[in-house]
């Protein structure tokens, strides 16, 4: 028995019920339900988002120019990408263009997100679904050393580097006091890796600790700080100054060096530890490729990175733009943000209310009042959950669709549009990977696929800020040091109605904000975000998420501990403070519920 | 706290790091504090003697900013911090376990460290809906948060959020989203705000409390006066322009290039208080008025409504302030010492303005 959804996966809830809550290693607040079947099947997947926080109508009457400060709040993981959206989509809206070093400096700051969230993703929030510290403890070190010379030239490999590291882990693991690696599934069945391998990544978690705080430094130089360094509307607040009067209170030489020596760093380890990292971890766990999804299917980019400033079209943006559905990877489409047929959101299994349900609405004329109800089917209280009802409301997420499609956003989904499209930046670095790996191309559909083109777009990352580095450089050299145009900042300069759309390619997909604005101020702002995408419920003609499609027909070791859905959940690195903001643009106020 | 507990000297003297490092560190952990030599002593004896403090870290509405603060601490790094200096047995963003697993281990320190553990708080509980804005284990947060703070310690509230409220909090508050003060009443709270904190301000204030056995002196607003007791204005490297009535006028003006302050473009320096212009960013790499940009005063109460980020503090009504930044940088520009005179009226008039907002909070 079982339900088929329009696209194409089969639902079955007769099985036992298993649930997640809280999933950790996540931004955010996040649950999952599965149903798995007497073989421990996964037959049903239910994913909630579990927070809302309400940024836009926080937004309404405020200075457009203020709003990237805003929205950069909305997640201080992925921090700087949604001000960056937030600064386009005011530009956009007022015409306002910005200096070629604006561009460059941006695409610094942006890219340097990327790599920086990828590395951190992989080893901090990640590594633990693949990786058994405990096993590193039966280690032997120079085994290990061997292993690692094999892969990589990275320095940090003797025998001795590893056996002083087991000798600390030993210790602390004797302390009992096993801080954050407390509870975990040690010893199970579903780690592959030999005890040589896990040491190795025990190392490389603790190095990458120790190396994510200096990759942050170009935000702070260009930004001041990081978490949430500023931006600005009309180019970057930082000046250009490299060797006249007060040039230490600017962008000068020293300032370029450190930003130079940061990117030759991190293109030394993605090259030297990341990407050989994920090969070899990937070499053991290459027949397990459960969690493909939606990503052989349907898959969603905006693009992102325009190789010159102020040109937004598919040919300037280094990170490429497209929709893939039905599986169809001969054919690219175009996307529109402002065409209102193309992205809708659903809130038939949200807890949110429209006056028709069926119908999705596009971010221009979005609706979002919350309603906050159970399904009947539901377990426990309102304010004690045991289950939930997937037939019902369930959700702080609303569901996003492309033309009536689930889609899948993310470094996957780039990578694989970019693959489709043909670009050697794509495809070459995917086919070696896979031919390394002795895999077809089907393989690249997987919770391995997806956490394997996030490191290689780490990689590809890394070598595009040298290039933007060297262009910012270069424009300098030709005697421009412009990084802010001012014709517009004054409101006086605005029209009195106005509407814009931002986009990027966040680290974890497909971002856009959509502004209006009226005498001066924000009327209406509205964000749909890569979680949003891809931790969507069901919509209302039964297709479900990306996350859900993930999660179906994967066989779980022992369900009572959930490693196989923290795997598959955490490959799409689930950002649920950005997923679940979002509120009413159309001035509506909520509900005042009873305080305690 | 069981045998087998290793102490944090214990750890590091079998990473290697000899007693003469050791003490090094600790006198430079106490002077970084702003401590006598005396401290470092006892520093010492602290770090020699205890086992590793647990502490427990939980998220509510956030953008866990303050996590990623807390990661990029130089000193300590956030390795030996997290595994050597303390026992952070539960933290949502970075634990191994989740769901029963990560569940129980709240219930097992709750039993086991009564009254010993740390909880630090990092975003806030929001009251609307029956607390179900913010669902944790299928019920809402504000119980968990509650519940964890019957037997812990001492609390730290990480960030704006916990502290003040911060983004979701911002008029018209949608969810309700309370500081964490306002529903713990019966325990002293230690207030690091900051959108986020400092990395190092952080880890300074957790390793203050496991090493001395006790919380930091607090001003009046709940906040370590060692980190927040002086305004950015007031160590900013840009104040002599200030106190020279040169202004950046426009973004990326000959006097923005020059480094000039930052004050007319709405920098918020001269009313907030943090260490940002002396800790500075990242390892000291910058700050944001080093990086051209003024403050937004994220660590000040209620800064996203206090008018728009390029207002000059002057313009705004509430402040009653009668001279604005034009006036101020004439005077300046005349007579230094008149400029000097003018800015000191204009911090005591803000000191009364902040006052009379700290009354109308209370009704």
């Amino acid at each position: 028995m079982g339900v088929q959804t329009p696209n194409g996966f089969n639902l079955d809830t007769s099985g036992k019920r298993i649930v997640v809550d809280p999933v950790t290693r996540i931004e955010g607040h996040l649950r999952v339900e599965v149903n798995v079947d007497s073989g421990n099947v996964i037959r049903n997947a239910v994913s909630t988002g579990t927070m809302w926080r309400g940024i836009e109508p926080i937004l309404r009457g405020r200075d457009p120019r203020d709003a990237w400060a805003f929205t950069e709040r909305i997640c201080g993981v992925c921090t700087g990408t949604h001000a960056l959206t937030s600064v386009r989509a005011v530009e956009d809206a007022l015409g306002i263009k910005i200096p070629e070093n604006a561009n460059s400096i941006r695409n610094l700051m942006q890219l340097c997100l990327q790599v920086h969230d990828h590395i951190v993703h992989f080893y901090h929030l990640h590594a633990l679904d693949w990786v058994d510290v405990v096993s590193a403890l039966s280690a032997d070190p120079k085994a290990t050393s061997t292993l690692a010379q094999s892969i990589s030239a990275w320095p940090l490999s003797s025998p001795g580097y590893f056996r002083d590291l087991q000798t600390r882990l030993k210790k602390f693991v004797e302390s009992g006091q096993l801080g954050p690696f407390k509870n975990g599934y040690w010893g199970s069945k579903a780690y592959r890796l030999p005890p040589e391998a896990n040491l190795m990544a025990v190392a490389h978690y603790l190095e990458a600790l120790d190396f994510q705080k200096d990759i942050v430094k170009v935000h702070t130089i260009f930004g001041g700080k990081n978490p949430h360094p500023n931006w600005l509307v009309g180019g970057v607040p930082c000046p250009i100054n490299v060797d006249g009067t007060g040039a230490v209170g600017a962008i000068n030489m020293e300032r370029l060096n450190y930003v130079t020596s940061i990117i030759d760093r991190l293109i030394e380890f993605t090259d030297l530890v990341y990407l050989p990292d994920v090969a070899a971890i990937g070499s053991f766990y290459k027949d397990w490729l459960y969690g493909g999804g939606l990503s052989g299917k349907s898959v969603l980019s905006y693009g992102d990175v325009p190789e010159h400033a102020n040109d937004y079209s598919d040919k300037s943006l280094l990170l490429p733009r497209g929709a893939i559905i039905n599986g169809n990877l001969n054919e690219v489409f175009p996307v529109n943000h402002r065409d209102p047929n193309e992205i809708q959101e659903f809130v038939a299994h949200s807890w949110y209310k429209y006056p028709d349900e069926t119908k999705g609405l596009h971010p221009w004329d979005g609706v979002t009042e919350p309603n906050y109800v159970l399904g009947p089917k539901a377990k426990g209280t309102r304010t004690n959950i045991q289950e939930l009802d997937e037939d019902g409301k369930y959700s702080w997420i609303k569901a996003p669709r492309w033309k009536g499609n689930a889609m899948e956003v993310g470094p996957l989904a780039r990578w694989v549009i970019g693959y489709a499209q043909g670009k050697a930046d794509f495809k070459d670095p995917v086919d070696k990977f896979l031919k390394d790996l002795g895999l077809p191309l089907t393989a690249l559909f997987s919770t391995l696929g997806r956490t394997a083109a996030r490191a290689l777009e780490a990689q590809w990352a890394a070598y595009q800020m040298r290039h933007f580095q060297n262009k910012l450089i270069a424009t300098i050299k030709a005697g421009d040091s412009n990084t802010a145009f001012v014709d517009k900042w004054k409101p006086e300069t605005w029209p009195t109605e106005t509407k814009g759309v931002g986009f990027t390619e966040a680290p974890r997909g497909a971002l856009a904000h959509w502004i209006r604005i009226k005498d001066t101020k924000i009327e209406n702002y509205q964000c749909v975000v890569p979680t949003t995408w891809n931790g969507s419920p069901r919509d209302p003609k039964g297709n479900i998420g990306a996350f859900e499609a993930s999660l179906m027909n994967t066989p779980m070791e022992n369900p009572e501990q959930p490693l196989e859905i923290l795997r598959t959940i955490h490959s799409f690195d689930p950002c649920l403070a950005c997923s679940t903001h979002v509120m009413s643009p159309d001035g509506q106020e909520l509900a005042n519920v009873k305080v305690r | 706290m069981g045998a087998g507990t290793e102490t944090f000297y214990d750890v590091i003297r079998r990473q290697g790091i000899t007693r003469r490092s050791f003490h090094k560190f600790c006198s430079l952990t106490a002077t970084s504090l702003g401590l006598g030599p005396l401290a470092a002593t006892r520093i010492a004896n602290a770090l020699e003697t205890k086992p590793r403090v647990p502490v427990i870290w939980m998220h509510g509405l956030e953008c866990t900013c303050c996590s990623e603060s807390f990661i990029r601490s130089a000193h300590p790094l956030a390795k030996d911090a997290i595994l050597s200096m303390i026992s952070l047995d539960y933290d949502d963003t970075i634990m191994a376990a989740a769901g029963h697993q990560a569940e129980a281990i709240l219930e097992e320190t709750r039993a086991k460290y009564k009254g010993q553990y740390i909880l630090a708080v990092e975003g806030n509980p929001p009251l609307n809906e029956d607390g179900m804005f913010c669902i944790d284990g299928g019920r809402p947060f504000v119980e968990k948060l509650k519940l964890m703070a019957e037997d812990a310690q001492a609390i730290i509230a990480w960030g704006a959020c916990a502290s003040w409220g911060c983004v979701q909090a911002a008029k018209p508050n949608p969810t309700q989203a309370t500081p964490i003060d306002k529903v713990i009443t019966n325990k002293p709270i230690i207030k690091v705000p900051g959108c986020p904190p400092i990395a190092e301000v952080m880890t300074g204030v957790v390793t203050f409390i496991t090493t001395f056995g006790r919380l930091p002196e607090l001003d009046r607003q709940g906040r370590p006066k060692m980190f927040y007791s002086q305004r950015i204005h007031d160590k900013c490297y840009r104040r002599p322009h200030f106190d020279a009535g040169q202004f950046v006028e426009e973004w990326d003006d000959e006097a923005a290039r020059k480094g000039f302050c930052l004050y007319k473009m709405g920098c918020k320096g001269p009313t907030t208080y943090n260490a940002c212009s002396t800790v500075r960013w990242n390892g000291g790499v910058s700050f944001p008025i080093q990086s051209g940009h003024g403050c937004i005063g994220c660590s000040e109460e209620g800064f996203w409504d206090k008018g728009g980020f390029y207002d000059r503090l002057t313009n705004i009504k509430q402040f009653g302030i009668e001279k604005n930044a034009d006036q101020v940088g004439m005077a300046a520009a005349g007579v230094v010492g008149a400029a000097v005179v003018a800015h000191a009226a204009v911090t005591a008039a803000k000191r009364l303005a902040t006052k009379r907002d700290d009354a109308d909070h209370t009704k």
